[in-house]
């Protein structure tokens, strides 16, 4: 037995690749919470993602790195369209964006337009005929420690790595990050400036709903690679902490994500060493934990509020500027 | 409903005949009219649990989970007192759905009150946890609820079934047959309106709703009332529970309850009924109305998911439709007093 099949590193290694769409899905949040606009409906939205990349993979033909790659876009894009409904909603109707996030879940989650489509398509009980495998990167994933964890993962956890490094560049390094950022704190103060508070809210929620499609088809195509009605079971929620805990930072998302990831697969490698506690009390553990973490969060920094967008969940009316 | 119209065209429905067996099978057809109450029955009760949270802006979206915790609780509580009489153990299964969905509501009520947590995600993360403990129940241990009696039932887990004392009596008006949960809800919608116009605690729990800072300025103990509504929501909650297994199920059933999703049908039902008990009450009734027939219509042809699409379509447009109603065209305030109107 190598280090490398130590529980510790497989631990490491497995919370990464469970933690993955859980940073996907929560950048995606962050961007759409940034411009002000928050959006509930992240559950929903990533089941639509992973039934239409699960189906496009089930249609599509050609070299697996293609059809992967364009289910994977696929299922952003049906998620993009779904959240869609939301911008509508929200910055347009000005509507209760609490209700209307819950609305477009219920709308499209486990008992829904993703279940319908899983139906019509009898998409149910088939293994992927493609799905995302780990990688050995430049050859490297004997190196002890390090291989199996950075060098020896599927791409898109690579592509999360560039996602939270371009988000940062984005939000930090760029004038429409900066433009965006100021719709997010002070909707009027961008408008007069000359920003399109509107245009900036619509874009972001629909990157977040392209985000949370792409979130969802790893559930669908790496993680569990077939077709289960409600299969990401939470994690769209799970998301939506994430966020508050990384104080809407893109790069703590990453050590958030990872720590879910780590509470999912523990329950598989502490099962699969045979400790003898029911598999239901670790299925209930990333929830557990994610009240339990919110609750040091929202006890310690619940006086500043550290990080949230100050106009987050408020509509903006120009009228009344 | 010409949108819905459009998807049932996409799906390869005449939508005018669907409407037309839709409505038939809801209310018109001999006995359709109490089997809508039976599937109004927990919408009801679970859109109480959601209106009397959300009228304070306390967004409780744990009703699912509150629902799964009343239900073992008032199994329970008909499984212990198995050899009382009917009335003691209906009393009993009452108390257990009650208190079982209370306690789970606490639970984030708590955290809200005392450390400020977003209740939204909490009672969203319990509600995970509380179906996992039903699978537990029943599928993962051999728990007081499960029905260990027989060979069959030990090799296909499932739950003890209840005492026939158990069964909650219903009451037949010839017209229809009203189950006793449906009376129960009706009796909590008209005690919860009392609640919010009436008393000095629906009074704080508005002005909390409206500003914190005004509740606290007023001498509100704002802790205080959280905890109570979130206790008064998931009550409500688990009543529903308990109506499914008194009214219904008479077995603790985790796949059923788990499928069923009533308490984030109770969310759509609130938010139509725009917070308002009786509201609710009608609400529930129709969408219990939509969603009979469509368990009578939904044959090969007519697939599950199609239910959660259009009751996130009716929300959708409702949600719409309010910018609409409420449209003013108001003049701005003057300059010096716009930083007092936004407050």
């Amino acid at each position: 037995m190598t280090v490398n099949d130590s529980i510790v590193v497989v631990l490491i290694a497995s919370s990464i690749f469970y933690g993955t769409p859980l940073v996907f899905a929560a950048v995606g949040e962050l961007l759409a919470e940034r411009s002000g606009v928050l959006n509930l409906g992240v559950e929903g939205m990533m089941l639509i993602g992973a039934v239409t990349a699960f189906w496009s993979v089930q249609h599509l033909g050609g070299p697996t790195w293609l059809v992967l790659l364009l289910a994977t876009m696929i299922g952003g894009a049906a998620a993009l369209a779904t959240s869609l409904i939301h911008a509508v909603l929200a910055v347009s109707l000005r509507a209760n964006q609490i209700v209307s996030g819950l609305a477009l879940t219920i709308f499209a989650g486990g008992a829904g337009l993703s279940s319908y489509i899983g139906n019509v398509g009898s998409l149910g009980g088939q293994p992927a005929k493609h799905e995302f495998t780990a990688i050995n990167l430049f050859g490297l994933s004997g190196v002890p420690v390090l291989g199996p964890i950075v060098f020896h993962q599927n791409a898109l956890v690579y592509a999360s790595w560039a996602l939270v490094i371009l988000a940062l560049a984005y939000l930090y390094r760029t004038r429409t990050g900066l433009h965006l950022r100021a719709v997010g704190e002070s909707p009027q103060t961008a408008d007069v400036m000359g920003v399109n508070v509107a245009r900036y809210r619509y874009a972001h929620t629909l990157a977040g709903g392209l985000l949370a499609g792409v979130a969802g088809a790893y559930y669908s195509l790496a993680i569990t690679p077939n077709w289960i009605d409600g299969m990401t079971s939470g994690a769209g929620w799970i998301a939506i902490a994430l966020v508050i805990f990384a104080f809407w930072r893109p790069e703590l998302t990453l050590a958030g994500a990872y720590l879910f990831g780590l509470f999912s697969s523990l329950g598989f490698v502490l099962q699969a060493h045979q400790v003898p506690l029911p598999p239901e009390l670790f299925g209930s553990l990333p929830y557990v934990m994610t009240v339990a973490v919110l609750v040091i969060v929202s006890t310690g920094w619940a006086k500043q509020r550290l990080g949230a967008p100050a106009s987050l969940g408020v509509p903006y009316i120009r009228e009344e500027r | 409903m010409a949108a819905t119209a459009v998807v049932l065209l996409a799906a390869g429905k005449d939508p005018i005949a669907t409407y037309a067996r839709l409505f038939d099978r809801a209310f018109i057809e001999p006995g359709s009219l109490s089997n809508t109450m039976i599937t109004a029955t927990p919408l009801l009760l679970t859109g109480l649990a959601a209106a009397a949270a959300f009228r304070m802006r306390l967004w409780n979206i744990g009703a699912e989970g509150q629902l799964y915790l009343g239900a073992v609780g008032a199994s329970g509580a008909g499984l212990l007192l198995r050899d009382q009489s009917g009335a003691v153990i209906i009393a009993g299964m009452i108390a257990g759905g009650l208190l079982f969905g209370a306690g789970w509501a606490v639970i984030p009520g708590l955290l809200k009150a005392y450390f400020n947590t977003n209740e939204i995600i909490t009672t969203l993360m319990l509600n995970y946890v509380a179906g996992l403990f039903l699978t537990y129940l029943i599928f993962g241990s051999r728990s007081f609820w499960r029905d260990l009696s027989t060979f069959s039932a030990r090799a296909f887990p499932q739950g003890k079934p209840l005492p026939a004392a158990a069964m909650w009596p219903s009451f037949d008006l010839n017209l229809v047959v009203l189950p006793f949960g449906f009376v129960l809800g009706v009796l909590a919608a008209g005690l919860l309106w009392w609640l919010y116009r009436s008393t000095i605690f629906g009074l704080q729990a508005r002005i909390l709703g409206d500003s914190q800072s005004a509740a606290r300025y007023a001498g509100v103990k704002t802790r205080r009332v959280v905890v109570t509504m979130m206790a008064l929501s998931g009550a409500l909650a688990g009543l529903g529970g308990a109506s499914e297994i008194g009214d219904f199920r008479h077995v603790l059933d985790p796949r059923g309850l788990q499928q069923a999703g009533l308490g984030y049908a109770g969310i759509v039902v609130a938010a139509l009924g725009r917070y308002n008990p009786f509201a609710v009450v009608l609400v529930a009734f129709l969408l219990g109305g939509l969603a009979n027939a469509g368990y009578s219509l939904q044959g090969p042809g007519f697939p599950a998911g199609l239910v959660g699409v259009l009751q996130g379509m009716i929300l959708f447009f409702a949600l719409g439709g309010e910018l609409l109603i409420h449209y003013r065209i108001s003049l701005p305030l003057p300059f010096g007093e716009r930083g007092l109107s936004r407050q």
